[in-house]
């Protein structure tokens, strides 16, 4: 019998803390999957999911954390269910795809970490134009990615599982040309 | 140079990626005939002012978008998505 | 010298400092240019053309004398402005354009023949003989041009770019930027304000004037500190704009102090792109030279810097100092010196009925002619009403008056007005979208009215905004009238300099005219006057003034030239900043990649991918040993190859199949469940596009492949297609390509090894060739795929990447049991060649699929994109260039990819070329060399002779036309 074991994309490399930041593999392997309705299903896509999860479709741009299950806007007419198995029901009205492995999740925290953003991406991150739970597909150096901003401090960044070691490294220089200018 | 994708908002130019003249939407039936599909494919106006151009939001969500802009002074008039546009 | 005072130094901090390897000491506050002017250096630098001596010229940005070189070594910096260095400890700078140094230069003899050097001297000079330009004049002149260099090492000093976002950038922080952007603030607007220089204040800084009762530059400091305190203020001093660019986005270069600069990890400089949604242009205004015989001496500068060397930086140039000016800043300039104690020898107005009450030699209605002392300033000759006195001086200050600093605004196109009320240029209205022009930048050169104008300029863009204005009191200040008499140049013999970094002259200018270069833009480019980093900011008006009277027109009429960006030198590794080393471009790693790296598999590129070229072993020296034993290893035995690389699709929905016919050449809708099919996708244009699998893994699920490098390009195809064509249709589909990690087992081995690794049958019946379906290892659930680029019997073995790592050393170590192993990328290249299948070498963008033989692939029952243009005469045509095989049969052995193929006894020339190679390898099963090419009708020619011939090394095989499968051509060991 084989016995494999699983490993996440920066196993081990993260936590990397840089001044007054941090970056951080958040790998807890939940299930992630795709949810894209059909033309037209948008509104049934949301209601089989309250029914089932407890949660909406995303409007664009949102992400809508929850106790087990949160949703993640993740593109044209898709989302990401991510800490549970969707319910099969769904299969009939939108696109189920398992996501779970396919991307790298970081947690990027502390202060000065907008700063640090700044130098990897071009959108605007600052409280105001994109306030707690908002979201973005968007580039980080020249990498597509989904940024999400969790609280005042903290965004969390998801990057091609194959990306993770580059885009480390892009984070981790960004922080220290933060840092250094004190 | 910014563009408003109609899903994300408004957006650097380097998250899109440039295709040509909108009339690609256009596509010709199969049988309409030799001259329709060399204009599809080959023919564009070196349009000086305005016009109407694809550019692909795909460091974004992926929507192809139509761009109304002046090719003389780069205003972005308006933008609208390919898929609203070709229905 | 360095005066008694204050000014804006901080006098307890000594600093030390070196210039051409000799020690000085300055203080904290002072720039390179005034500690040089303060250790009594007055040249720094030679120019550009006839290697003149020079010196200090400026206080700010427009500076075009002083250049030099910081450091030395890797990251030493060329042309740097000396006004615009910070002293910091232990800061290297050297003159440049010198040799063997800046007081003695030998190539100053330019400067004898400056009669023959005039303008378009290179354009006459150099035109024959004709044999002569590649090997003496070029050579001789790439030497002699140029100012600084750069070192030929990689520089390791680091720089980086950032975006940053604002309601309103104010660009330049003196009294109307100061003012705008605390009127915005104030109300609530998330305000940058950006300031080339060390301290914001502007003129502020250099002028005695008070502003409500205080000093300028106390009262600056005041409201800095309430900037500086708001959270929606971002002040960004040393930070220069550099150019207005499309919908509201600007480019700004940021230097870093010296301290932050010395720090690990810092940057040297940042690159910011700013996008505000308004912008005010509050950069002020540049003094304007006047053009005299010898106006060029050291100790010859502007009066506005003058004055701001004496009250900032409590330095003078020199000890008995003379003014010449068309306006009341030679007064102020006067007033200024006597209170610092400095002599002043002389102050000539060109204004005939001027008057002065300041006790000085006094020369009304009169101009400097001309000045002696060639490493110094020492006298100057004065003109007045006819009579030409001579007078001692070692400085002299200048001020032909303003131009505003407006060429931010002229960035997207548009063009300034002449304002005959202040004889210059202003920016026109509405030439950047979202742009307000404030102050001196604006024509506005009374302290009060840049105060003024500053929160007018605020309050509109407030207004514009919706945003409610807040209230802001105008501060006390000067009010002063400008009245000016215009002054371009001097009339007289002689070289009298209109731009002072490229050393063009009034004559070179009136030559041009004479030589009919009327256009501003061509007498820019024959004389190259505002050309370099000066960009017209000293001499372009008076240059274009002094055209305009050679033509004949006036000065609105000759217009100017285009401003473009940047503003002021941007170094190419900050625009850039990023791109060094990793930075390049991102590294994609299969989860295979590590195990890979410890079996010491050199690693190849495919996009952006890093994948394994061979597996050498012990005792393997060259790259071919193990390439041979990992295709016999696969041949004979099993192999196992990462193949995760490839794009891999996943296509959902009731009208999957119907999506799938239409942009797949074959049709996909009839696949059965559990089967695989080989899909050829075409662009419109009827050419091929990309070649992979499809496979069905349920009713309304498809899986989709990609070759590695197009995987990008095919998604961009799909999501066009489906949106702009069938946006109606019920289907869905997303990348999975890094959910899933696959391997290719490959070999008559491999099929023992997976019955053995999954537990279960995979005979023919159960999972005949191109079967797909779900198995599972363990408990992890997996896909398995009978399909072969090999030509072997293969499967590929797809689990979630999580377990891809674990299952690549599963099936290495069960392989090796079998007396398998890795192969590599060059392996696998070679096996696909014998057995014909292609790769992008072969579709490259210009072949159909007749030319590649599957014109059999093309459905006749269904639209698909590519299917009308396919069908072109031109493309369909027998005699076009199809794939063949090609075996070498003289005594050459060798094939080349990307040589040609001619017939035997045929000239290799063009007009003969029969086709072309694409790819090419050794067969270890066939001993020797095989390849793939596209021939010329080539299907009716096999059997054959062609010759290859590879120009660049001359190299002619003679080879065998032969069909692209050379393996095996019935295929049964793959199909078992």
């Amino acid at each position: 019998m084989v016995k494999l074991e699983p490993t996440t994309p920066l196993q081990g490399a993260t936590p990397v803390e840089v001044g007054t930041m941090v970056v951080q593999e958040v790998g807890d392997l939940r299930p992630v999957t795709s949810i894209a309705p059909y033309p037209g299903r948008q509104k049934a896509v949301s209601d089989l999911l309250k029914k089932a999860h407890g949660i909406t479709f995303p409007k664009p741009n949102m992400f809508l954390p929850g106790k087990e299950a949160s949703c993640l806007w993740f593109g044209r007419d898709m989302a990401l269910l991510i800490g549970v198995v969707p319910d099969p029901a769904l299969a009939r009205e939108a696109a189920l795809t398992d996501q779970s492995d396919a991307w790298a999740v970081l947690s990027l925290r502390g202060d000065g970490i907008e700063a640090a953003l700044a130098r990897l991406c071009p959108i605007d991150t600052r409280l105001k134009q994109f306030p707690i739970n908002s979201t973005a597909r968007t580039e980080v150096a020249h990498m597509m990615s989904s940024l999400t901003r969790m609280s005042e401090t903290e965004f969390q960044l998801m990057i091609f599982r194959a990306f993770a070691r580059t885009a480390l490294h892009e984070i981790t220089d960004a922080m220290e040309g933060v840092a250094a200018r004190g | 140079m910014r563009i408003t994708c109609p899903i994300c908002g408004e957006r650097d130019r380097r998250e899109f990626y440039y295709s040509g003249h909108a009339m690609a939407l256009d596509r010709p039936t199969e049988d309409a005939g030799s001259d329709a599909w060399d204009d599809y494919l080959h023919n564009r106006d070196n349009t000086c002012g305005e016009m109407q151009d694809l550019w692909y939001h795909e460091m974004g969500c992926g929507a192809w978008v139509v761009v109304t802009r002046n090719t003389a002074t780069h205003e972005v008039i308006a933008t609208k998505l390919a898929e609203e546009a070709a229905s | 010298m360095r005066l008694e005072g204050q000014g804006l130094l901080d006098r307890s901090r000594r600093i030390g400092f070196s210039y051409d390897g000799r020690r000085y000491l300055g203080f904290s506050g002072d720039t390179l240019a005034s500690a040089l002017l303060a250790n009594d250096i007055k040249v720094v630098g030679r120019s550009f053309k006839y290697h003149r001596p020079r010196g200090v010229f400026s206080a700010g940005s427009e500076e075009p004398n002083a250049l030099v070189t910081l450091g030395h070594g890797p990251g030493q910096e060329p042309n740097a402005r000396a006004t615009m260095v910070e002293l910091a400890e232990g800061l290297e700078a050297y003159s440049q354009n010198c040799w063997p140094n800046v007081d003695f230069d030998v190539m100053s003899v330019n400067d004898l023949f400056a009669p023959f050097l005039g303008a378009g001297f290179y354009y006459k000079t150099f035109m024959w003989p004709k044999a002569f330009w590649e090997r003496i004049y070029e050579p001789v002149i790439r030497r002699a041009a140029g100012l600084g260099a750069l070192s030929p090492e990689a520089a390791r000093q680091k720089y980086d770019k950032a975006y940053t976002f604002c309601d309103l950038l104010v660009v330049g922080a003196g009294p109307a930027g100061l003012m705008a952007a605390l009127s915005a603030a104030e109300a609530g607007a998330d305000v940058i304000l950006a300031e080339e220089d060390t301290r914001v204040g502007g003129r502020l800084n250099a002028e005695r004037e008070e502003v409500e009762d205080q000093s300028g530059s106390a009262w600056v400091q005041k409201i800095f500190k309430r900037l500086c305190e708001m959270p929606n203020v971002r002040a960004m001093t040393r930070t220069a704009v550099v150019g207005a660019y499309d919908q509201g986005t600007y480019g700004a270069l940021e230097r870093m102090a010296p301290e932050v600069a010395a720090r690990s990890g810092a940057p040297k400089a940042t690159f910011w792109r700013i996008v505000a949604r308004r912008s005010i242009l509050a950069a002020g205004a540049l003094e304007r030279p006047i053009a005299f015989q010898n106006n060029d001496r050291p100790g010859i500068m502007m009066a506005g810097a003058l004055r701001a060397y004496v009250n900032r930086w409590r330095v003078c140039p020199g000890q008995r100092v003379a003014v010449f000016a068309n306006s009341d800043a030679g007064h102020r300039t006067v007033a200024d010196l006597q209170a610092a104690g400095v002599h002043v020898a002389a102050l000539i107005d060109v204004r005939p009925e001027a008057e002065c009450t300041l006790g000085i030699p006094f020369y009304p209605g009169a101009q400097v002619s001309n000045t002696e002392g060639r490493r110094a300033l020492e006298a100057i000759t004065i003109k007045q009403d006819g009579d030409v006195e001579k007078i001692q001086a070692d400085c002299l200050a200048m001020s032909g008056g303003w131009n505003p600093s407006l060429h931010l605004s002229c960035h997207m196109g548009g063009r300034p007005v002449w304002d005959e009320r202040i004889v210059a240029f202003v920016p026109a209205d509405g030439t950047i979208p979202g742009m307000t022009v404030a102050g001196a930048a604006k024509g506005v050169f009374s302290t009060a009215g840049c105060l003024q104008s500053g929160v007018e300029a605020a309050q509109a863009v407030l207004d514009d905004l919706g945003i409610k204005r807040a209230k802001v009191s105008l501060p006390k200040a000067e009010d002063g009238s400008y009245e000016i008499t215009p002054l371009w140049s001097v009339p007289g013999k002689g070289r009298a300099w209109l731009d002072f970094q490229n050393d063009v002259t009034v004559k070179d200018v009136t030559q041009a005219a004479t030589e009919n270069f009327r256009s501003v833009e061509h007498m820019k480019r024959y004389t190259t006057q505002g050309m370099a980093p000066d960009q017209g900011k000293n001499s372009n008006i008076a240059a274009l003034a002094v055209l305009a009277d050679s033509t004949g027109q006036g000065i609105p009429e000759t217009g100017t030239t285009t401003y473009r960006p940047p503003f002021i030198p941007v170094p190419i590794a900050a625009l850039g900043a990023g791109g060094q080393g990793k930075g390049f471009a991102p590294e994609r790693f299969t989860t295979s990649h590590d195990r890979t790296i410890a079996l010491g598999a050199p690693m190849i590129e495919a996009g952006l991918w890093y994948r394994p070229s061979y597996f050498p072993q012990v005792g393997e020296t060259h790259w071919r040993q193990s390439c041979d034993r990992e295709v016999r290893m696969v041949r004979d035995a099993v192999g196992v190859c990462d193949v995760s690389t490839l794009g891999k699709i996943d296509v959902q929905g009731p009208d999957a199949g119907a999506f799938l016919d239409f942009v797949y050449t074959g049709m996909m809708s009839t696949l059965k469940e559990g089967r695989v099919k080989y899909g050829l996708m075409l662009r419109e244009d009827g050419h091929v596009m990309d070649d992979g699998t499809c496979a069905r893994l349920g009713p309304d699920h498809f899986l989709v492949t990609t070759t590695t490098a197009a995987a990008g390009q095919v998604m961009r195809h799909l999501d066009f297609v489906q949106q702009a064509f069938c946006a109606k249709m019920a289907v869905r589909f997303v990348s999975v390509s890094e959910q899933w990690a696959q391997f290719a087992v490959a070999g008559p081995k491999s099929r023992t090894l997976l019955e053995d690794m999954l537990g279960q049958k995979l005979d023919d019946t159960t999972w005949p060739f191109m079967a797909c379906g779900h198995v599972s290892i363990g408990d992890v659930p997996a896909r398995l795929f009978r399909i072969s680029f090999s030509g072997e019997l293969a499967y590929e073995l797809a689990v979630p990447a999580r377990y891809g790592a674990a299952l690549f050393d599963a099936l290495l170590s069960r392989a090796e049991a079998l007396e398998g192993g890795p192969y590599g990328m060059e392996a696998l290249n070679v096996m696909r060649i014998e057995k014909g299948f292609i790769t992008h070498a072969e579709i490259h963008g210009r072949v159909t699929a007749l030319d590649i033989g599957m014109q059999g692939m093309m459905s006749r029952k269904k639209d698909f994109i590519g299917k009308t243009m396919a069908a072109r005469p031109g493309l369909v045509d027998e005699a076009r260039e199809q794939m063949v095989g090609l075996k070498p049969i003289g005594t050459v052995k060798q094939l080349i990819s990307g040589a040609h193929l001619f017939n035997p006894d045929a000239e290799a020339q063009s007009e003969n070329d029969q086709g072309y190679i694409t790819s090419v390898g050794f067969s270890p099963e066939l001993g020797h060399m095989i390849g793939l090419g596209f021939l010329k009708n080539g299907r009716a020619r096999l059997g054959e002779q062609v010759r290859m011939v590879e120009h660049l090394n001359g190299i002619s095989t003679l080879c065998e036309v032969v069909d692209p499968v050379q393996f095996d051509a019935k295929g049964g060991r793959m199909r078992g």
